[in-house]
């Protein structure tokens, strides 16, 4: 884990469908996901989907990580334990999913809104998209590690967001963590330069009140210290020249919650 | 899945051991064993017992630093 592993299109590609399957995985979540679901559920879900089609939960006993997915309810950023608490009406949930689908990690995870939230929320929701966006526009050759940061916490801080320090986006491929480390905040051109090759998951978590967080006991989940929520979208995305390359997609959840909108 | 960021601290070199590695004394006040960075030993800098570093640690094993830049 001390070098950056430089990915070849072969194992891009590889990559790319691990991270469809984490999609996919997604979608199914965004199906069934609502008022009176337990969080446990979700996780039997997604657990059972990724193994029908090959897969192997790449969080599962990760470090000991208990379970296949982290979900994380309003106040808390990442790494939420999965258990007996139902959703209810107004619930900010954010589920991250990660697959080793031929030996190779897809990462990517997604806020739902459960029910009706506030109005805070709801920008708070569209802001960590949005910087997500600008953090993976900027995930091209020549470009350099702190350009991603410095893009998602512009953003943030420009709506008055707190940006979390404490955890990171990271290099992805035959191991979930890999170098580089990608933070949420940053200077234009610092840290390392950006090369073909590289595969990382850029993940904003962004705080409706200030960025400081605290770690449980239960040595995993993370959680705000002001106690106000906190949104977090990942992608995995691979380094080219040119335009940024996407492998995890939104398409899957996008399409099954505009459906649920119609009904 | 976030990964935990590596943690950046100072320290003062206590004793210089076989392999360019160090016995360094934290802020905090812990004992570590830290090893000099491949480009610091590119650019030939020398580390010795009472110099003052900075060290990037990973919070995933707290035991073991490397050293990233010697203070003037």
């Amino acid at each position: 884990m001390s070098k950056i592993n430089y990915k070849s299109i072969e194992e891009i590609e590889l990559i790319r469908e691990s991270s469809l399957l984490v999609s996919k995985t997604l979608g199914e979540i965004a199906k069934v996901i609502g008022p009176g679901v337990k969080t446990i559920e979700l996780n039997k879900l997604a657990e059972t989907f990724i193994r029908d089609n090959g897969g192997v939960p790449a969080f599962l006993n990760y470090h000991g990580f208990p379970y296949s997915l982290c979900i994380s309810l309003n106040d808390q950023v990442v790494h939420g334990f999965p258990g007996q608490r139902m959703l209810v009406d107004g619930d900010l949930v954010s589920v991250d999913c990660g697959v080793v689908l031929n030996k190779y990690v897809g990462d990517s995870a997604y806020t739902f809104a459960i029910g009706e939230v506030s109005d805070t929320v709801k920008t708070l929701m569209r802001v960590t998209m949005e910087c997500l966006d600008l953090g993976v526009a900027k995930a091209v050759a020549g470009m350099r590690i702190g350009d991603i940061g410095y893009a998602v916490q512009e953003h943030a801080e420009k709506h008055g967001f707190g940006v979390v320090k404490e955890l990171v986006g990271h290099g992805v491929g035959l191991q979930l963590h890999e170098k580089p480390e990608v933070p949420n905040y940053g200077k234009r051109g610092s840290g390392i330069k950006l090369e073909e090759g590289m595969v990382i998951a850029i993940e904003p978590m962004i705080n409706a009140g200030k960025a400081r967080v605290k770690f449980w006991d239960d040595g995993w989940t993370v959680s705000t210290v002001d106690a106000k929520p906190s949104a977090h979208y990942e992608h995995t995305v691979a380094i080219k020249k040119g335009k940024p390359e996407i492998l995890s997609t939104f398409s899957y959840v996008d399409n099954v919650l505009k459906e649920k909108v119609k009904s | 899945m976030a990964k935990q960021a590596s943690i950046e601290q100072d320290g003062t070199i206590k004793e210089a051991l076989s392999n360019a590695m160090f016995r360094v004394e934290l802020e905090n006040g812990h004992e570590i064993i830290a090893h000099i960075s491949g480009k610091m030993r590119m650019h030939y800098i020398k580390i010795l017992p009472g110099d003052r570093v900075k060290l990037e640690m990973s919070p995933y094993d707290l035991t073991k630093g490397r050293i990233t830049y010697r203070y003037k």
